[in-house]
């Protein structure tokens, strides 16, 4: 099988659904979880340790019969900040989204001081990006800035 | 004019230079004219999850000379956030009593979060290491007071200026009036790269010093705040640098006449006892400056003035 045909065959062995592409390995299973995929009812095909040109490396997910918001979409740019969307419709590529961070970032991402409200008290968390290359975020409720991103559980 | 009614108090950043004016305005109508009952049908909730004597009595204070009447807690002990009531609980609890809640918190970003959960506004009296507004406004209408305008000032700040929220919500405030700023510090006490970042934003100069005496001269405000033993890693460099951010009346010599000092207290050593009778010691009035600042803010967020 030529290099062409196998790429094909991963990005259209769904007839209708999304395809995650270029997703860094270590990040496939926190954009699984940031996007609620692992309570999708329907088929989802996970794909690590991919070759891939410009990483080496990626990791792939095909989640068959479901599109995403593109709000939704931007949640993963924090774990995967070059990943593509590809939605398929009819074993063809209807659309390629490319993610972009979002300018808030709400519930997914931890604070890192410890003395902050929001790792004392049951509550959602909230960051605006101050900067996205590289990326920073500020807490909307202690104010204090980060540059390291820590997932919530 | 600016309508703050309603509004929150939570960060120095939530209100614009105006809205600063405007309270301080206020602030001087009730320095000139303190006991005005304007808020006699008014409940106001003062409540306390770490202990500030200060600053609560200060807040209490200003409460009671509107005629507010006042509810709340200063023992957090007494708190039933000591039984495990969330601080949501807690909040929606007392906004349903109270027309305004003052609050001071040990955790970072518990005021905003509060402001969030309540039905009626909130004042940030305090959240951790995060903000003091009122101390802020209090230190800019004690700075409008003594030199008779905010813009064009040379300001120096001394002391612990890495960890003092006090200083930082000062340099904030003051890159809207156009100040020069001078920062005396231990080296491993300097001003963070954040707080500096405000300054060069609002294109405005600062100078770095490590003795108080080389800014002294070319002061308007100092600013002076303690340098604590429990910052320094080596002890010994402690004891090499405590003398070089203490005022003493030697130091003052050749300052302006018109320069005066502030502090937000408490002090231990770092203004000798020595100072306080100079015209230049002016940290004792403002604390007291602190309650007619509250007065205006209870009174413009309660749209009463
Ligand atoms: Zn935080």
């Amino acid at each position: 099988m030529t290099t062409k045909n196998k790429k094909e065959l991963i990005v259209s062995a769904i007839e209708n659904g999304t395809v995650i592409d270029h997703i860094p390995v270590n990040a496939v299973l926190k954009v699984i979880k940031i996007l609620g995929i692992d309570a999708h009812q329907d088929e989802v095909l996970i794909g690590m340790n991919l070759e891939s040109k410009k990483y080496g490396r990626k990791g792939i997910i095909k989640v068959r019969n479901k599109y995403f918001e593109k709000s939704d979409l931007n949640k993963i740019a924090l774990a995967a900040p070059h990943a593509t969307l590809i939605v398929i419709k009819d074993y063809e590529v209807a659309e390629k989204i490319a993610v972009q961070i979002p300018n808030t970032i709400e519930k997914i991402v931890k604070c890192i001081n410890p003395n902050c409200i929001t790792n004392n008290e049951e509550m959602d968390t909230k960051f605006s990006v101050i900067e996205k290359e590289p990326l920073k975020i500020q807490c909307h409720y202690c104010e204090k800035t980060m540059t390291n991103i820590r997932f919530t559980e | 004019m600016a309508n703050l009614k309603g509004r929150n108090l939570i960060s120095i950043t939530d209100y614009t230079k105006q809205e600063y004016m405007q309270i301080l305005e206020l602030a001087a109508e009730f320095e000139a004219n303190p006991r005005q009952e304007l808020l006699k049908d008014k409940v106001i909730a003062s409540i306390f999850f770490e202990p500030s004597t200060r600053t609560r009595l200060s807040f209490e204070s200003a409460a009671s000379l509107l005629g507010a009447k006042v509810i709340g807690f200063s023992n957090p002990a007494a708190t039933s956030q000591s039984k495990g009531e969330s601080l949501h609980d807690t909040i929606k609890m007392l906004s349903a009593y109270s027309d305004l809640i003052v609050m001071r918190h040990n955790k970072e970003g518990a005021a905003r979060y509060a402001a969030e959960v309540s039905d009626v506004p909130l004042i940030n009296a305090g959240d951790g290491a995060n903000q003091h507004p009122t101390q802020c406004m209090l230190d800019l209408y004690s700075i409008l007071k003594t030199q008779g305008k905010l813009d064009n000032l040379h300001i120096t700040l001394v002391g612990d200026l890495k960890y003092g929220r006090t200083v930082h919500s000062l340099v904030q405030a003051m890159c809207n009036f156009n100040a020069t700023f001078h920062l005396v510090s231990p080296v491993e006490l300097k001003l963070p790269s954040s707080v500096k970042m405000h300054i060069k934003r609002a294109k405005l100069d600062y100078y770095q010093y490590t003795n108080i005496k080389d800014a002294v001269a070319v002061s308007d405000i100092i600013y002076m705040t303690r340098v604590q033993r429990e910052r320094f890693s080596d002890p010994l460099e402690y004891e090499k640098v405590k003398d070089s951010c203490i005022l003493d009346l030697a130091t003052l010599e050749g300052c302006q006449e018109s320069m005066r000092i502030l502090h937000p207290l408490p002090r231990v050593n770092e203004i000798t006892t020595d100072v306080d009778k100079t015209q230049n010691a002016y940290y004792f009035q403002q604390a007291k400056n602190g309650v007619y600042v509250r007065q205006a803010l209870m009174a413009a967020i309660l749209g009463i003035k």
